[in-house]
C-alpha cells in the first residue's frame, strides 16, 4: 500500500456511542493515519450530535445527511447539493440501514463523478441475514437456524417446535437481543419491529466464542487484506470493546468461500462463533466495515486505504506480513465544541472543522 | 511405576495438544503465551516454558519426562504426575479452542 492517493473522501457513519459506535470515525482515522493519503476527509452524519462531525484530526468538513427512511430521491438531492460546495471524489457508506439506497444510487452517484464500491443489489440480498443459512450451505460454512416472522404469536409454542430458549431476536438490518422466554421474546420482538420494521428474525443461539473478520471483496471472487480478530471484551450491546488480532486458516478459507460465492464487492465484515466442536458457524455478514476496522491500520493491513485503490481502479498492492497478538481497547473520550460550530449544523447542516479541543 | 510408563508410551501422541497448534504457540521469556489462531493467552512458570519448549521440539511424553528428569531432583513419579496435570491444563487452554 505504496501509492499515494490525494482525493476526497465522503465517510458515513459519524456517530459514536461508546456501548455501540458506527465505523465512519475508525475509517476516517484509518485514512488520515495512511502516510500515503493525501487528501481531505468529509463527514457525513445523521444527527446534529454524531461526534465525528466535530473532531478535526480525522474530518476536514462535516454535513448532515436526510434519514435513509427519506428515501433514495431525498438521499442524492443532498449528495448533490454538498458535492457542489465540496467535490466529492470516493463516498464509503458505513451503516447497514443505508447501504440500499446507496446502492440503487450508485450509478447515478458515478455519472456525477462520485466513486463507490458497493455491492450490487443482489449480491446485497444474497447476504441478507434471513437467506444466511442458503448461502452458507453454498460456501460450505455451518450456520444456525433462522427464521423470519411477522406475527408475535410465534413465541406462544416456539419451543414445541425446535425453538427452544435462548433465541436471538433481530432486526432485519440491525440491533440484536438474545431472549430466554416468551415475555421477554414478545418484548424484544415489538422493540425490534418498531425500530427496524418487518420481518423480525429468531435465530437459535450458538454456544461459544465470538470471532470476526473484515476484507474487501474485489467484486471478482477474491478477498483482499482479510483482518481476523477475537473479541475480548464486549460492551451491553454485544460490541467488542477490546480485541486481538489472530489467525486462523480455517476462518480464513471459510470467508473465501463465501466472497467467492456471491463475488462480493466492497468491504466486509463476517461474524461467526468457534462452538463448542471448534466448528465456525455463519452468524452476520455485515456490508462495511466494522467499528473496529481500525485494528486493519494496528496490524498494517490499513483496509480504508486499499478500498481507495479499489475505487479508483489502481492496481492493489500485495497484502503485506499479517500482525497476530496486535490487541485493541476502546476508551470514550469528549470533545470540547464551541456552540457556534454546533449551531453550524444544526442551521446550516454543514461545518468547517474548528480548532476545538479534546479532552480526556 | 510400569504400568504408567507403559500407559504414558502408548498414548503419549493422544494425550497431547495437537502438534500444529504447539508449534504455533507464542512464548515470552516471561513466561506468558499467546496462541495466534485462537486469541487466549496464558501464563506458565519457568518449568511450564520448558515443558512447552520441549513438546515444540517433538519430543513425545516420554523423551519430555526423561528431559524433565535430568533438570529436576524430584521422584519419577512426582515429575509424571505433575506433567499429567500440566499436559491437562494445556490441552484446556489450546485444544478448547480447535
Amino acid at each position: 500500500m505504496s501509492t499515494a492517493i490525494k482525493c476526497r473522501v465522503a465517510i458515513t457513519g459519524m456517530n459514536a456511542k461508546p456501548d455501540n459506535p458506527g465505523p465512519g470515525v475508525a475509517v476516517a482515522r484509518c485514512l488520515k493515519d495512511s502516510s500515503d493519503f493525501q487528501g481531505q476527509i468529509i463527514g457525513l452524519g445523521y444527527d446534529s450530535l454524531d461526534p465525528g462531525l466535530y473532531m478535526q484530526a480525522f474530518i476536514d468538513e462535516s454535513y448532515l445527511l436526510p434519514y435513509p427512511s427519506a428515501g433514495e430521491d431525498a438521499l442524492l438531492a443532498r449528495i448533490e447539493e454538498i458535492h457542489q460546495a465540496t467535490p466529492i471524489d470516493i463516498l464509503i457508506p458505513c451503516l447497514d440501514a443505508e447501504l440500499p439506497n446507496f446502492i440503487r444510487l450508485a450509478s447515478k452517484l458515478k455519472s456525477l463523478g462520485i466513486k463507490t464500491v458497493l455491492p450490487n443489489a443482489e449480491q446485497f440480498r444474497l447476504r441478507n441475514k434471513d437467506r444466511l443459512p442458503e448461502l452458507a450451505e453454498h460456501a460450505g460454512i455451518e450456520c444456525p437456524d433462522i427464521k423470519s416472522i411477522t406475527n408475535v404469536s410465534f413465541f406462544n409454542d416456539c419451543h414445541e417446535k425446535g425453538w427452544e430458549y435462548p433465541l436471538v431476536i433481530k432486526g432485519i438490518f440491525y440491533d440484536a437481543y438474545i431472549v430466554h422466554h416468551k415475555d421477554e421474546a414478545s418484548s424484544a420482538f415489538r422493540k425490534v419491529a418498531t425500530q427496524w420494521g418487518y420481518p423480525v428474525l429468531v435465530q437459535k443461539v450458538v454456544k461459544g466464542e465470538e470471532y470476526n473478520l473484515t476484507a474487501i471483496g474485489d467484486g471478482k471472487g477474491q478477498l483482499i487484506a482479510p483482518v481476523m480478530m477475537k473479541k475480548m471484551a464486549l460492551t451491553d450491546k454485544g460490541k467488542a470493546w477490546a480485541g486481538v488480532s489472530i489467525f486462523d486458516q480455517k476462518l480464513l478459507d471459510a470467508a473465501k468461500r463465501l466472497v467467492a460465492a456471491i463475488n462480493w464487492t466492497g468491504p466486509l465484515e463476517l461474524e461467526v462463533m468457534k462452538d463448542r466442536q471448534g466448528r465456525y458457524q455463519l452468524i452476520e455478514i455485515n456490508p462495511r466495515f466494522p467499528a473496529w476496522i481500525y485494528l486493519s491500520e494496528g496490524v498494517q493491513r490499513n483496509l480504508p486505504f486499499a478500498l481507495l485503490h479499489l475505487a479508483l481502479d489502481e492496481q492493489i498492492p500485495s497484502d503485506p506480513d499479517y500482525h497476530s497478538g496486535i490487541l485493541f481497547i476502546r476508551y470514550a473520550q469528549e470533545i470540547i465544541i464551541p456552540i457556534s460550530e454546533f449551531e453550524n449544523i444544526v442551521m446550516n447542516g454543514s461545518g468547517r472543522s474548528t480548532p476545538g479541543t479534546e479532552q480526556s | 511405576m510400569d504400568s504408567i510408563n507403559q500407559f504414558v508410551s502408548q498414548h503419549s501422541k493422544s494425550m497431547l495438544p495437537s502438534a500444529d497448534r504447539l508449534q504455533h504457540l507464542a512464548i515470552s521469556e516471561s513466561g506468558f503465551i499467546f496462541d495466534p489462531v485462537s486469541g487466549h493467552s496464558f501464563s506458565v512458570n519457568e518449568t511450564g516454558m520448558l515443558i512447552i519448549r520441549l513438546l515444540q521440539q517433538g519430543k513425545d511424553l516420554p523423551a519430555t519426562i526423561a528431559e524433565l528428569q535430568n533438570s529436576y531432583s524430584e521422584q519419577s513419579v512426582v515429575i509424571e504426575r505433575d506433567l499429567m496435570e500440566f499436559i491437562s491444563l494445556l490441552r484446556e487452554q489450546v485444544d478448547s479452542s480447535l
